[in-house]
Order: structure tokens, then C-alpha cells, then sequence
């Protein structure tokens, strides 16, 4: 196919090769702009829009108010609690998935991704099923007076579970990749299996694990349906953030609920600005690498 | 998620014991045991009396409605995930990078914000809902709406890395070969982009199917019409019918299980297809 | 970077948990000075909110001032079985305040949570205060709704929440129940043909009685909500009274949300008496004022004349019309019932 083109020819044949007429070009861009508004800008729009709807003032008592502020609180807890037990075991999983050969091994990833299809319904059910009055250990639990289910650990298992398969999807693929011939070499001139981790693997994988982290963050603070089931709606005491925003939505009290739902989105598109970040940082790496 | 080459795995690495036997014990622990409860508590029924919770008429008619609008919002997701990759890694436009970043958005979001907010754009006074003609909140329509957008990252996310990735020399071939561009895209690109927009397309589907938070909000909850299979199983538990909603899990887990294995097959279709290459 | 990281996170940790202990700190003196504080939780249904957060302060000055003791009222709302169902599950109720007499009855009979007579306990069927069921229609009445029977009428759509999961929507569905079976002489199929043809002009069916105001109110849709009494008013407060209006119809149920004391976890707790005193509290003057402010019928007639503008004199049935909750759960709630004949029979 040695066929000579002048630089002309070569910047036609580009043009005309990898691209679409104009008109295509611009419909395409207008319709997924458009198409992007209606579904995710407006959305974020009015939930500011709702917030501030009545000033500054309201806006303020709204998360300020003492069961918003237990609210928040909880939800920091639940998600300082889960997220870091969460990464632990990401890690461990990718390790040992994508360092050895073991029989069943694709059995063990999809079990891994199964809390992800499961409906958050029925992760709070189980909980439920296992530490609920009737449940298999509600009995010995009432009699020695400890709390899981409507407290704040069954809040934190559910939430622990629905966001449990985050790190480990996301650092499987990046440690799978990269292969294990540096850490081979580190073993290789005497470093110890974790000095080879702490030295070779981690810095790494340190995007991806903190990308993975944030997206399990993100999941952990926003989880509706599942805690729902296991929260028992206790004001000041067992209410997380989206479950306070369905109560004071639910008590005519809408510019409070967006108030606080804002206060969400703000949280959510931090994480995006965060992701982004983390995200252009795993390119370079790669890219220096490469 | 992965389409890069595996490495080849060593055993000369410390720590397979270790790991392996944390991550079993976490796993068996957070997610097998409650979820084996399930099948547990399922088991006081009788098979007829499981088959009479799970076929019943306003059951059937749920999953008739979650499986619809999950398939229809994946449809769409697939369509426009697509798309949406497509502009955004070929066209050049103002605010690209902007709306590159809020595609994420939907997996940020607390569902439960997701349902209010879209409900009170889409509501019959709402802003958007007044203009248009047809009701969508309390709809079929206004509950695929709102799967939509849970889903939306998921297609866009896994075919744009691939659509980066492709090298544009073949398609110039294409085009020296006397190709039309469609031609080029049927034959040269999308059976490249295929296995992962499949991929995220069961992924949206997965996820669409247990959705609860933001469909609540905006669907009506009426029975026979607009009523989906998680809020049949609260609506057990609110009756104290344990073993009905349990049941009613048990075919939920059954087929989320069937998905998954479904999405493993497919990625690993698409990393042998890569590897071919 | 990774150090910095730990540091970071590491501080976060130590705040998280340094705001936990120091509160702690705090109750431990307080616990030293005087009486211990007691806590008590009061599971309740959603139109509640409003009158507990009153009551629960004017008792806890109450108990103040008599005992010397500080008592703190933890509030949990949400949908009346939904709640039964938390207290069967373990939470850890003193007091369950829920809307109809067969969510307790459920919570009886699991885990020996209560005796099955709990509902002889209090006077008056262990319900301090009564309601009945209403409609909320927008101002100046624009589809001339007066009585039960506009309701099946082909161009209105109605709102009121699914009987299966709201105790308030049970209420309802009953007494649309009571005038069809007056009306027709007690012929059960054209009563339930009437209970099934107001059911199919129900345009949206919420799952708590709060959903479904809210989707009436706010979201503008419908033109008749069937609600509590107390939720309607609270409703014209919220919404101003130029905007919706209160029909009463010629027969209704006389809808009595009771309460009762979860005794298995009194004991535990040791809060015996004070839950009771609590709920004797709902009894006196002071609670029945409190319930007639919030739109609840008291049962204390003086109380009840001083408020007769407010309640206006309705025929009411109670649910002995129906022989009791639990046949009437059965006959018409539970699973192949007559409530769900209207959706599976229906083209």
C-alpha cells in the first residue's frame, strides 16, 4: 500500500477520514448538549435554585438546625468507618487476584461485584434478617443489650455492604496491567513483602486507590435505600443525610430538604473536581511510564 | 473492568494466604452470610407457596414494569452513552471538558436527591414538565426517567477509553479503500466499541432493575402500573409478610446473579477480542 | 503525599472520635449532678410530627417539675406499619403511638413485645385522642365535591395513600366502605363495585399518608385528597386558606390511633414508669388541649365542646362496624383481599 500522498492529500484524507460532514458534526453536539442539560444540569440547577429560594437566612437554619448538623454528623462517621475498611480489603482482593493463579477465581470477582447488582432494598434486608429481633442473633442482641439493627452499626454494615465491591473494581484492572515484575525485582534484592508493597505496589496504584476511594465515599454518604431499612428514622440519632432530607421534605419544609440536598450536591461535585483530578494524575503516570 | 493484557501472574510474590484469606472472610462475612439469610428465611415456604408469592398478579405485573423501564433505560443509556463518547472524544466544543466532568454526576448524587429534584423539574408545573405535553412524573416514563439518569455514567465510561484507544490510521484506510464514513463506523469501529458498550450496558440494566432511592419519588407507586418489584418488597415487609418479601428477593438475587455472570462473560470476550489484536 | 495523607486522615479520625468522647464527658457529670436523664423513644405515624414535638416538651417540664428528673423524647415518623414492623425488628420503642389499633396488635404478636389485652390498658380503647377522615379539595370547590359519591365520578381524580402500607389509607379505604354499604343496603357487590370505582380514579397511590399530601399540595395534582382531619387542617395552615378548603361528607369513620407501652423493652430499659406517666400525660388537660391545637379530636368532651367550631358534628363509625381490626385487615387488606380484587379483577 505504498501509495504517495502530497501533504495536502494527507491532511484531506485525515480530514475527510476520521471526521463527519459539519452538519453531522454540529447536530451530534447539540443533541448530547442538550440532552446532558435536561438530565444532569438542570437537575443540579434546581436543587440550588429551591435552596436559596427564600435567602440566605433560611438557607443557613436550614443546615444549621441541630438534627441537620447530628445528620451530617453521622454520615461522616458512617462513611469514615466503612470507606477505610472498604479500601483494606480492595486492596487485599487485588492483590491476591492479580498477583496469583488460584481455582475459582472468576467466581470470586463476581461475588465480589454481586453487592453492586443487588437492590439496596434487599441489602438492608438481610441485616435485618441476621441481627433484627426475630433475626437469628435478635435474641442474644436484645439480652445483652446491644444495639446493631436502628443504631448506628447496622447503618454502617449497609453501608459497608452496598458500597463494598468500589476499590477492588477499581484497582484490579490498574494492579492487573501493571503486572508484577517490579515487585518481583524488589523481592529479588531482599526487600520484604510489605516494604515491596509499601515501596513498589502503592505508589503505583495511589491514584487509582484514591479514586476508587472517592467513588466509594461519594456511594457511602449518598446510600438511601438501604439504610432506610435499617435506620429506624430516629430523630437526631439515626438519621443520615439523605434520610433527613426525605423527613423535612416529607414535613412541608422543601427549602430545608434542598437546602440540605445542596449541601450533597456541593459534596458531589467535589468529588467529581477530586475524581477529575485523581484521574489526570493516573494518565501522566501512565503516560511517563509508557 | 479491565481491556489491558493480564500479566502474567507470579508465584514467587509473598502474601496470598494472607489476602486471600482476608478477602474471603470479609466477603463471606459482609456479603455471603446476610445474603445467604435470604435463601434461609425462603426456605419456611413451601415450593407451591413460593411459587404463589413470586407469580402473583401484582407481582408479575412489578417485574413486568422493572425489567420494561431497566431494559428501556439501558436501551437509552446505550444509545446516547454512545453518543455522548463519541462527541466528546472527536469534537472540540466549548464547555466540553465541563460537561466531560458531569457525567459522573449521577454516580455522586444521593439517588434520594436525584428523585426530588427530577420530580419537581419534571412535574406537570414543574419547569420542564409544563411544556411538555404528556405526563411523565407518576409514569412509566417518569420512572425510566429517573433510571436513566442513575445509569448514565456507566456506557459512556466504558466505550470512551476504547474510542481514545483507536487508532485513527485504519479508519483513514477505510476511507482510501473507498469507504463511506458510515460504512467505516459500521465495520471498522463499532465492532471495536461493541463488547464494552455491551458491558455497560448490563451494567446500567443491573442497576437500574434493584434502583429504589430516586424511583420512589417519582414513580406513584400505583399497583398493576407504576408500582416496581423493591417497592413490592417493602410493601411485604410494611405488611409484616417476611417471607413473601424474602422470596421476592430471592428471584431479585437469582437474576442479578445471572446478570453478573453475564457482565464477566462479556468482559472477558472483549479482553481475549483485544489480545487477538 | 502518602504521609501527608495519613496525617490528614489520621486528624479526622481523631476529631471524629474526640467530639464522641467529650460528649460522654458531658453526660457523665450531668449524670453525677442529679437524677439520671432518661431517654424515651416514641415510634409514631407521620401526621404526628407537629403535635408530638409539643407534647413531648410540655411533659418533659412536666416530669421536670414533679420528679426533678430530665426526660428527653426521642421522635421516630414514617408510615404506620412501617414503624410496627421496626419495633418487631428490635428498635427499641418505650412507647409505640401508631395509627390504628391493628399495627399494635401485629406488634403482639411477635416476641412477646406486649400482652395481646394491651388495648384495656388505657381509657377509651388506649386512644387519648380520635380523628376521622376528610376531603382536601382546592379553593372554591371546582369539581362540586360534596359527598362520597362525587368521588366516583368519571372526571375526578383522586389521592389518598396505598392501604398497604399507610394506616391512614386503611381508614379511608373503610370509610368509603361505610357509605357504600349504607347506601346500597348492604349489598356487597355493589358496594365493593363502588369502593373499586373510586379506587380506579386514584391517579397517584403513595405509600404514607404525608406522601400523598405532599403530591396533592405541592405537586398540584388531583382534585380531591382523602386525609386525616388533622393532616387536612395542617394543611391549610401550611398552604394558606385561600388555597384548598375542608369537605366534610355526610358519613365517615371515626378513626382511633391508639398507644401503648412496649413493655418487654421497658423492662429492660427500666423505664416503666415514666412511659406510662407519659402517656397518662396524653390524658390530661394539658395533652387534650394540646391534640384539639393539632387538629385531633379529644376525647375529653369539655375540651371537645370548646373546639366544636373547629369539629364540626359528623356521623362516624368505628371499627366495630367491621367487627374489629383484624377481620377487617383480613376481609380487606391482606393478600387476595378486597382491595387488591380492585387492581387484579380490573380490565
Amino acid at each position: 500500500m505504498a501509495i504517495e500522498l502530497s501533504p495536502e492529500q494527507t491532511a484531506d484524507v485525515r480530514k475527510h477520514a476520521t471526521t463527519e460532514p459539519a452538519v453531522v458534526r454540529i447536530a451530534l453536539i447539540i443533541m448530547v448538549t442538550v440532552f446532558l442539560i435536561l438530565f444532569l444540569l438542570f437537575p443540579l440547577i434546581i436543587i440550588f435554585t429551591q435552596a436559596f429560594s427564600k435567602g440566605w437566612q433560611v438557607y443557613l437554619a436550614a443546615i444549621s438546625d441541630p438534627d441537620a448538623l447530628s445528620a451530617i454528623k453521622l454520615t461522616l462517621i458512617v462513611a469514615a468507618i466503612a470507606v477505610p475498611l472498604n479500601a483494606v480489603f480492595g486492596i487485599a482482593a487485588a492483590w491476591c487476584i492479580t498477583k496469583f493463579r488460584f481455582k475459582g477465581k472468576s467466581i470470586f470477582i463476581t461475588l465480589i461485584d454481586l453487592p453492586f447488582a443487588v437492590s439496596p432494598v434487599i441489602a438492608g434486608l438481610v441485616f435485618v434478617l441476621l441481627f433484627g429481633g426475630q433475626g437469628v442473633f435478635g435474641e442474644w442482641l436484645f439480652e445483652n443489650d446491644i444495639k446493631i439493627i436502628f443504631a448506628v452499626p447496622g447503618i454502617i454494615l449497609a453501608t459497608m455492604f452496598i458500597t463494598f465491591p468500589f476499590v477492588a473494581r477499581e484497582l484490579i484492572p490498574i494492579m492487573q496491567a501493571q503486572g508484577s515484575s517490579e515487585e518481583e525485582a524488589s523481592m529479588l534484592l531482599g526487600a520484604s513483602g510489605w516494604k515491596t508493597f509499601i515501596h513498589v505496589t502503592l505508589p503505583n496504584i495511589k491514584w487509582g486507590l484514591l479514586y476508587g476511594i472517592i467513588l466509594c465515599n461519594a456511594r457511602a454518604i449518598g446510600e438511601f435505600g438501604a439504610v432506610s431499612v435499617v435506620s429506624g428514622h430516629i430523630r437526631g440519632l439515626t438519621n443520615t443525610m439523605p434520610l433527613h432530607i426525605e423527613i423535612l421534605y416529607n414535613e412541608y419544609q422543601f427549602t430545608a430538604s434542598f437546602a440540605v440536598a445542596s449541601l450533597m450536591s456541593v459534596a458531589a461535585i467535589f468529588t467529581l473536581v477530586l475524581k477529575n483530578f485523581f484521574e489526570w494524575k493516573m494518565d501522566k503516570g501512565m503516560g511517563e511510564k509508557a | 473492568m479491565t481491556l489491558a493484557k493480564p500479566a502474567r501472574p507470579s508465584r514467587s510474590l509473598p502474601g496470598f494466604g494472607l489476602t486471600l484469606g482476608f478477602s474471603l472472610f470479609y466477603l463471606s462475612l459482609l456479603v455471603l452470610l446476610p445474603l445467604s439469610m435470604v435463601f434461609l428465611k425462603t426456605a419456611g415456604l413451601s415450593w407451591e407457596e413460593f411459587l404463589g408469592v413470586v407469580t402473583d398478579k401484582r407481582v408479575v405485573a412489578s417485574y413486568k414494569l422493572s425489567f420494561g423501564t431497566a431494559f428501556l433505560a439501558a436501551v437509552i443509556n446505550l444509545v446516547f452513552g454512545i453518543l455522548i463518547a463519541w462527541v466528546f472524544t472527536r469534537y472540540r466544543f466549548p464547555f466540553r471538558r465541563l460537561l466531560d466532568g458531569l457525567i459522573d454526576l449521577p454516580f455522586a448524587l444521593p439517588t434520594a436527591v436525584a428523585g426530588i429534584a427530577l420530580t419537581t423539574l419534571y412535574a406537570e408545573q414543574g419547569w420542564i414538565g409544563q411544556w411538555i405535553p404528556f405526563k411523565i412524573v407518576y409514569t412509566p416514563i417518569g420512572i425510566t426517567m429517573a433510571l436513566v439518569f442513575v445509569g448514565l455514567p456507566f456506557v459512556v465510561r466504558m466505550v470512551q477509553p476504547i474510542l481514545q484507544g483507536l487508532e485513527r490510521e485504519l479508519e483513514e484506510a477505510s476511507y482510501m479503500m473507498g469507504a463511506t464514513r458510515l460504512q467505516t463506523f459500521q465495520h471498522i469501529i463499532f465492532p471495536e466499541i461493541v463488547p464494552a458498550a455491551l458491558t455497560g450496558f448490563a451494567l446500567t440494566f443491573a442497576r437500574a432493575l434493584g434502583e429504589y432511592g430516586s424511583v420512589v419519588f417519582i414513580a406513584g407507586n400505583m399497583p398493576m402500573k407504576t408500582e416496581i418489584t423493591p417497592l413490592i418488597i417493602m410493601t411485604k415487609l410494611e405488611q409484616y409478610d417476611y417471607a413473601g418479601a424474602t422470596a421476592i428477593a430471592v428471584v431479585m438475587l437469582v437474576i442479578s446473579f445471572i446478570l453478573l455472570l453475564c457482565i464477566n462473560g462479556l468482559q472477558w470476550w472483549a479482553s481475549r477480542k483485544t489480545e487477538e489484536n | 503525599m502518602k504521609k501527608r495523607f495519613a496525617v490528614i486522615w489520621l486528624s479526622i479520625l481523631v476529631l471524629l472520635t474526640g467530639c464522641l468522647g467529650k460528649e460522654d464527658a458531658a453526660d457523665g457529670t450531668a449524670k453525677a449532678e442529679e437524677k439520671k436523664e432518661v431517654t424515651l423513644l416514641n415510634v409514631s405515624y407521620d401526621p404526628t410530627r407537629e403535635f408530638y414535638e409539643e407534647f413531648n416538651e410540655a411533659f418533659s417540664e412536666y416530669w421536670q417539675d414533679e420528679k426533678g428528673q430530665k426526660v428527653s423524647i426521642q421522635q421516630s415518623h414514617g408510615g404506620s406499619g412501617k414503624q410496627g414492623r421496626s419495633v418487631i425488628d428490635g428498635i427499641e420503642a418505650d412507647v409505640v403511638t401508631l395509627a390504628l389499633a391493628g399495627d399494635i396488635d401485629e406488634i403482639a404478636k411477635h416476641r412477646e413485645l406486649l400482652p395481646p389485652d394491651w388495648q384495656g390498658k388505657l381509657e377509651d380503647n388506649s386512644t387519648p385522642y380520635t380523628s376521622t377522615i376528610v376531603f382536601l379539595v382546592k379553593k372554591g370547590n371546582p369539581k362540586n365535591i360534596a359527598d362520597w359519591d362525587d368521588l366516583v365520578k368519571e372526571d375526578v381524580s383522586v389521592i389518598t395513600p396505598n392501604p398497604k402500607t399507610s394506616g391512614g389509607a386503611r381508614w379511608n379505604y373503610l370509610a368509603a366502605w361505610i357509605y357504600a354499604q349504607e347506601k346500597f343496603n348492604d349489598d356487597e357487590n355493589k358496594t365493593k363495585q363502588f369502593v373499586g370505582d373510586l379506587y380506579r380514579n386514584v391517579e397517584v397511590l403513595d405509600t404514607g399518608a404525608r406522601g400523598a399530601t405532599t403530591t396533592f399540595v405541592e405537586r398540584k395534582i388531583g382534585d380531591v385528597l382523602l386525609a386525616w382531619e388533622n393532616e387536612a387542617f395542617l394543611s391549610l395552615d401550611e398552604f394558606g386558606e385561600d388555597t384548598f378548603e375542608i369537605i366534610t361528607p355526610s358519613i365517615s369513620i371515626l378513626a382511633e390511633p391508639p398507644v401503648a407501652v412496649v413493655e418487654k423493652i421497658v423492662k429492660k430499659k427500666g423505664t416503666e414508669e415514666v412511659s406510662e406517666e407519659y402517656l397518662k400525660y396524653l390524658y390530661t388537660d394539658i395533652g387534650q388541649e394540646l391534640a384539639a391545637k393539632h387538629y385531633y379530636r379529644p376525647r375529653n368532651e369539655a375540651i371537645l365542646k370548646k373546639y366544636s367550631g373547629q369539629f364540626p358534628e359528623m356521623k362516624l363509625e368505628t371499627i366495630e362496624y367491621f367487627d374489629g381490626w383484624a377481620k377487617a385487615q383480613q376481609e380487606h387488606f391482606a393478600d387476595g383481599g378486597t382491595f387488591d380484587e380492585i387492581y387484579t379483577d380490573s380490565p
